[in-house]
């Protein structure tokens, strides 16, 4: 059970590549919708990261990634109400979600 | 490796390819969604039954939901003129691509040295219940006064101005 072919590396490099995706479409899109989206996924791929490192580490029982992975789950529904509440306030004074289009801090 | 873990992995995956490479946000959305559920079914995967379940409370019951209103409320369903990638679209690809590969030579490389913990752990829901109330009780209150500022700054912030300057 060592290298590529461990259970933990498959979890670790399914976390990488869905943190890389979300920086990507945090990068990459416009719409400022789709980058929360971006910032969700990960937010997501760091829970998988502590959810799979509490079942395989040392100590289980301990519950450290367990309750940090709840703990980040509460605080990401925290920061996805306040991103979307933002996101609709700027759409009702500039009329646009397009953040190339959102270029001054005076509404 | 079990196929239920390459199976789930392809599904978030490729749940999350589509959320960002899609045009229509609606459909974008409802990549997401399957993206979290996939990933909500890792968990469960992984033992770890309560994490899978608020997952699936919180993410397809709460955000998916929220991030569909947003959409809605602010006409996001209709196709920009200039495309959905901004301009600079390469320089976000190749800072992802070099963050993929740094992680991934990370984990390639350490995971050797990690041990492993094969037997599966006995942790119930009590148990959680009793660690929330019990040594985490700080970090309980604190997220439960988080989330009630979040919630009313969050009203306040989309809150419709009637009145002062546009």
């Amino acid at each position: 059970m060592t290298g590529f072919a461990s259970p933990l590396a498959g979890y670790l490099l399914v976390a990488a590549l869905l943190f890389a995706i979300g920086l990507a479409g945090a990068l990459t899109r416009r719409n400022a919708i789709l980058v929360l989206i971006g910032i969700e996924l990960m937010l997501n791929a760091a829970n998988l990261n502590l959810i799979a490192f509490w079942r395989f580490g040392p100590h289980p029982e301990a519950l450290t990634g367990m309750m940090f992975a709840i703990f980040s789950i509460a605080v990401a529904a925290a920061e996805a109400a306040v991103g979307l509440g933002l996101v609709i306030s700027i759409y009702r004074h500039t009329s646009t979600t397009e953040l190339d289009k959102i270029n001054r801090l005076k509404g | 490796m079990s196929p239920i873990f390459y199976i789930l992995a392809a599904l978030t995956i490729g749940g999350g390819l589509a959320a960002v490479l899609l045009k229509h946000l609606v459909h974008c959305a409802l990549a997401v969604t399957v993206a979290f559920a996939g990933l909500a079914l890792l968990f469960l995967q992984l033992d770890a039954q309560f994490a899978g379940f608020a997952q699936i409370l919180v993410y397809i019951g709460a955000v998916a939901i929220l991030i569909v209103f947003a959409i809605l409320l602010t006409r996001g369903s209709e196709l920009p003129k200039g495309g959905v990638f901004s301009p600079t679209w390469l320089v976000g690809l190749v800072i992802a691509a070099g963050v993929f590969a740094v992680l991934g030579w990370a984990v390639i490389q350490s995971v050797r040295t990690v041990p492993q913990q094969i037997t599966v752990p006995t942790v119930t829901v009590k148990d959680i219940g009793n660690a929330l109330v019990g040594r985490y009780v700080l970090p309980l209150e604190i997220v439960a006064l988080l989330l009630t500022a979040a919630t009313i700054g969050a009203v306040i912030v989309a809150m419709h101005q009637k009145e002062g300057p546009r």
